[in-house]
């Protein structure tokens, strides 16, 4: 079980308080109306399943209620680092997290194997 | 007595202490401390269970936790039986009733072990390759036969009648391990002021120092040392001792699981206490103490009963006082089982020979063995065994040298070295790396906060692997902030430093020979099968492992990974390392349901949520439905009444008369400020700036996807005030919804939202005579159809207490919804009741609910709508703001598939026979004499018998459905196929004139 830090509460708080919420970075659009076809399907149905650093939403549920950003790593699963809502992307090259070779793996099981 | 094969003096158990068991309706003494294992073999009892696939007779191999083949059931009472447990773990309690498992009629005649003769056709993958054909066979014929002859225990089927705690620990330092190493890593993090919790899987700290009595630290026995030390420790108030605590599972940011056996060693339990007790431990750091475990000879028929690890043995004698032969035989690769022979010896055994693998064991043993007139066969092998049920003899030869001669034994020790237990460092996603020197996988690359000392670290020397712990038990405070103010001394010594070890195959059971010569116990797999697979063309460590199924029973291979991957290793010709170690997984040893469950059983499994009004409900006596986590009045019964009885009457009676139903469970959020109408403008398709204070408007609610997500009635009570209300099922998610969009895509706005679904208690009247029976009660509130309309909302008091009251129905009659503070809810249901039921007006349930409002065509999202409906399809266009600019929703509308021809789209159906009541969720076709199989057109989502309109009715999803009204669809049963008719969605009142009664 993971602890997250909430950027509103100020404190890490057990991962049971908290439910995921999608990508985060990704804007409604101001002008829904005038969306072609693909555009609409890039904001709404297109997403990169990251392995690696992965920017994502997370709801303080059980807590102070309020929608928060994340970046993690979702090959350790480790949160890199949380921030609050409308703040901006944090700079990746300071983010990535120092050690954590991949974790065990079928490719890398072969690859060893090889 | 407590059993032939105690040797007086031996041991650290009190003769006096005695206690009782039955082993398979046999009664044995045995000494308190004693495991199940001990007990037997001071019995003499050495078979004790039948393998899973060959049925082999198969006896004790350990004295620990890593036992792959004595697993037994205990039973307490019938309610109170566990399958699977090691003897070796389990202690003895006076009267506990043990079953050896896996075995029909009796364990030593057994029915199955047939499988052993048919040996030839269960090799290795035979599941995947004998039972192929033909498909069906496997569900019906193979799995089922296969599953009765090979499994382990058998599960209680009685509720358990034990209770199970649970526990948020945090500290400083946690140590996984109480043997020497981390005794003495406890022990300086303690002396740092830091908080430790310590914990160990056996009944008593010490860990090696249980068998290795050689071992002095301190100046006193190892052992005494370590219950000295453990006692000290458990006297500091930083500290907590946990004994019989297994840790099982290592998870992220040092996150560990351990259960404790509270009550299972107890002849007599108190009944208050937990029988065992789930830690969840956050540790800031983890020191890992789990030690080695010792592996097992690969050799022909070495999985005899009496067959034993050479460390057990030594266990036995010198913690259980327990000889485990007169005669025993050694086979070895390494110089830690000498010292097993010595100590047996020494005790006045028999010694027949030490058989050692190498050409050169080492010196000190070696000498000690001669100075012991122990006959010592270095660069021998045993290449054979024989004996039925216990081993009598084994054969030996020179290596590379045939056949050789038997040797008469009841015993023989094995040791082919020792594996680091690696387990709770590679569950803490550790990388381990491979030690060519000593040929072991160690600690490479650590993840997270912990560090491994000891044996599990590849530490061999004694007095090493106390340093090593002393500092990394100082090292792990300081990272806590506390420092140690004095150096803890220890200080020990030991017999013999062990040299050799090796892996995979013995002599005579090298590739090309087809002997069983078992490297894991508990699934019967034989060297042969490692080669097997990899020849079949298994080149992963992966594939090889669920090829053959090595290593994955209920003892995750702790004996068996290494030889397994030795195997593979020499048969694909590459380097152990190249090959790869598989993947540790929690739990390190099988954990209970129980613990796990813990109290999440019974009441206490989900949330009971009842509304104000359940008590006096039950009185009238209605049954009750889950709706979620709602209990909702279903029906009520009168006497007499089945269901069907009892809704029809309803039915009528609110059509005829009224009714009243507690609406409570819906839900409610209050949306509240300057810009809440902006606010629900986004939220909703509706417009709500229209919308006047006192008046209300149905609302839909859609994904921005375009589909509806949930709908419900809203009422403004003032400019910058709505309640509003959701479906039951969707109150959470609705806020939540809300939630979101406010805070992260229209934080501009100035609204709060509060979830007000348990504030009040809602009571509907609903009828013609509804007016009428609420009308005394009501102050402040002109109830006129003039004054107060169809959709509109006062607020005023009822019954003296305030009341937001709705005029709005969800049945098509004149209705009310009676909003009051939950807790005066069952007063007024009990006032309003009271002038109901002298009118004839009646109470209904969720079942009358549903049947009124399908009568009027009324939609249930969730039940006439899927996640894949429109307004439009739901004929529901209405409801959509043709002006609006924006809202959730209003692009996803207009995506191609979704204004396409053809969608499914809510209609009625009126079966030809109005006598039949369709099947909710049943397929609809155009054409029933087509060909199978049949293109399914719709389906049903709603179906009921209708007292009212005196035959069935039901609503359905069909293609194209809006354009089909009239025409004669088709629902095939498995007994006949169903004429229907399309029609409109309204079925009573077509005019809707009854609403504005």
């Amino acid at each position: 079980m993971l602890l997250i830090y909430c950027p509103y509460c100020e404190e890490e708080r057990s991962e049971l308080e908290f439910r995921q919420a999608g990508d985060a970075h990704i804007a409604r659009p101001t002008n829904m109306t005038e969306m072609t076809d693909e555009e609409f399907e890039a904001f709404f149905f297109l997403r990169d399943n990251v392995k690696g650093l992965t920017y994502e939403r997370w709801r303080h549920l059980n807590g102070c209620g309020r929608f928060f950003n994340a970046a993690r790593d979702t090959v350790s699963d480790k949160f890199v680092t949380t921030y609050k809502a409308g703040l901006p992307k944090p700079d990746i090259s300071t983010l990535r997290p120092a050690t954590e070779a991949t974790v065990e793996t079928y490719e890398a099981t072969e690859s060893n194997a090889k | 007595m407590s059993g032939a094969n105690r040797i007086p003096g031996a041991g650290r158990l009190t003769p006096a202490k005695t206690a009782r068991f039955v082993f398979d309706g046999k009664s044995f003494a045995a000494l308190e401390g004693d495991t199940v294992a001990s007990a037997l073999l001071a019995n003499g009892v050495h078979l004790v269970g039948r393998s899973f696939k060959y049925h082999r007779p198969r006896g004790i191999v350990s004295a620990g936790a890593e036992e792959p083949n004595a697993l037994i059931g205990v039973e307490r009472d019938a309610a109170r039986k566990q399958p699977n447990v090691r003897a070796t773990v389990q202690e003895v309690f006076d009267g506990m009733k043990v079953i050896s498992q896996n075995r029909w009629p009796s364990l030593s005649f057994d029915v199955g072990a047939v499988n052993n003769l048919l040996s030839p056709f269960f090799a290795a993958g035979f599941y995947y390759k004998t039972f192929m054909w033909p498909k069906q066979a496997w569900k019906h014929v193979y799995e089922p036969r296969i599953r009765a002859a090979a499994g382990l225990g058998v599960s209680p089927t009685e509720d358990d009648t034990d209770h199970y705690s649970s526990r948020y620990a945090h500290c400083d330092v946690l140590v996984i391990g109480a043997g020497v190493a981390g005794l003495s890593a406890a022990l300086a993090a303690a002396k740092t002021g830091a908080r430790v919790i310590i914990c160990d899987e056996q009944a008593e700290v010490g860990g090696a120092l249980h068998y290795d009595k050689s071992v002095t630290i301190n100046g006193i026995e190892g052992f005494t040392w370590a219950q000295a030390t453990a006692a000290e420790l458990a006297g500091m108030e930083n500290v907590t001792v946990l004994p019989r605590t297994t840790a099982f599972g290592y998870y992220a940011q040092n996150f560990v699981g351990l259960t404790e056996r509270v009550t299972e060693h107890l002849a007599k339990p108190d009944r208050k206490l937990p029988r065992e007790r789930l830690w969840q431990v956050r540790a800031k750091r983890v020191i890992i103490a789990t030690g080695a475990i010792e592996r097992h000879m690969v050799f022909a028929n070495n999985d005899r009963p009496g067959i034993m690890l050479a460390s057990a043995a030594r266990t036995f004698l010198n913690h259980f006082g327990v000889a485990v032969g007169k005669k025993v035989g050694v086979y070895t690769a390494n110089d830690s089982a000498y010292e097993a022979a010595f100590d047996l010896k020494r005790a006045g055994i028999t010694v027949a020979a030490i058989v050692d693998s190498r050409e050169k064991p080492g010196e000190a043993v070696l000498a000690e063995a001669r100075k012991l007139g122990i006959e010592v066969l270095a660069g021998h092998a045993v290449v054979d065994t024989a004996g039925k049920l216990r081993v009598s003899s084994m054969s030996v030869a020179r290596n590379g040298g045939g056949r050789g001669r038997s040797i008469a034994i009841d015993a023989l020790l094995v040791s082919a070295g020792w594996t680091p237990s690696v387990h709770m460092f590679s569950q803490s996603r550790g990388k381990v790396a491979y030690d060519h020197e000593s040929q072991r996988f160690l600690p490479g690359t650590y993840a997270q906060d912990c560090l491994s000392v000891g044996a599990c670290n590849g530490t061999n020397d004694l007095q090493a692997t106390i340093e090593e712990s002393l500092a990394a038990g100082e090292l792990m405070s300081n990272a806590s902030g506390f420092t140690a103010a004095q150096k803890v001394e220890v200080h020990g010594t030991n017999a013999f430093a062990w040299t050799g070890g090796m892996a995979g195959a013995a002599e005579g059971a090298g590739p090309d020979t087809t002997v069983k010569a078992f490297i894991d116990f508990q699934n019967d797999v034989c060297a042969k099968d490692i080669r097997l697979a990899v020849r079949e063309g298994m080149h992963s460590i992966e594939h090889i492992k669920r090829f053959t199924t090595n290593g994955m029973a209920t003892d995750q291979g702790k004996l068996s990974n290494i030889h397994g991957l030795a195997i593979a290793a020499e048969t694909l010709g590459r380097e152990i390392p190249k090959v790869g170690l598989t993947t540790f997984r929690a739990p390190y040893t099988p954990v209970t349901f129980g613990a796990l469950i813990n109290h999440s059983r019974g009441e206490l499994f989900d949330p009971t949520r009842k509304t104000p009004m359940h008590a006096l409900e039950e009185a009238q006596g209605a049954v009750f439905e889950d709706v979620g986590q709602w209990k909702r009045a279903w029906y009520y019964p009168r006497a007499g009444e089945d269901m069907h009885q009892a809704v029809n009457r309803e039915c009528k009676t609110v059509r005829d008369v009224a009714g009243i139903f507690d609406a409570s469970t819906l839900g409610k959020i209050e949306v509240v400020g300057p810009d809440a109408a902006q606010f629900l403008n986004l939220i909703y398709t509706n417009s709500w700036d229209t919308l006047k204070p006192g008046r209300c408007r149905y609302g839909i609610m859609l994904r921005e996807d375009g589909f509806v997500y949930d709908d419900g009635v809203v009422g403004r009570m003032a400019e910058d005030r709505f309640h509003v209300t959701t479906t039951t099922g969707g109150a959470a998610r609705v806020m939540n919804h809300m939630e979101d969009y406010l805070q992260t895509e229209f934080p501009h706005l100035n609204v709060w939202l509060t979830s007000a679904t348990e504030q009040w208690a809602v009571i509907a009247v609903q009828g013609p005579k509804a007016r009428e029976i609420i009308a005394p009660l009501v102050e402040g509130i002109d109830l006129s159809n003039e004054a107060f309309p169809h959709m509109s909302v006062r607020e005023g008091k009822i019954c003296g207490v305030p009341t937001r009251l709705f005029r709005m129905s969800f049945t098509g009659e004149t209705g009310f919804e009676v909003n009051v503070p939950a807790d005066f809810g069952p007063a007024v249901w009990a006032a309003i009741w009271e002038r109901a039921e002298p009118m004839g007006a009646c109470s209904y349930g969720t079942e009358t609910m549903h049947i009124l409002r399908a009568e009027k065509g009324y939609i249930i999202v969730g039940q006439d709508t899927d996640g894949t409906v429109t307004p439009d399809d739901a004929s529901l266009g209405w409801a959509v703001g043709k002006k609006k600019t924006d809202f959730v929703g209003i692009r996803g509308l207009r995506r191609p598939d979704l204004v396409a021809d053809g969608r499914k789209q809510l209609v009625g159906l009126l079966t030809k026979d109005p006598k039949v009541v369709l099947e909710e969720g049943a397929q609809i076709v155009a054409d029933p004499n087509q060909a199978l199989p049949m293109t399914m057109i719709g389906h049903v989502t709603s179906s009921y018998w209708s007292e009212n309109c005196g035959r069935s009715i039901a609503l359905a999803l069909v293609a194209a459905g809006k354009a089909r009204l009239g025409e004669t669809l088709y629902v095939p049963m498995p007994d006949r196929t169903i004429a229907v008719e399309v029609s409109d969605m309204v079925f009573f009142d077509k005019e809707g004139g009854r609403i504005n009664g």
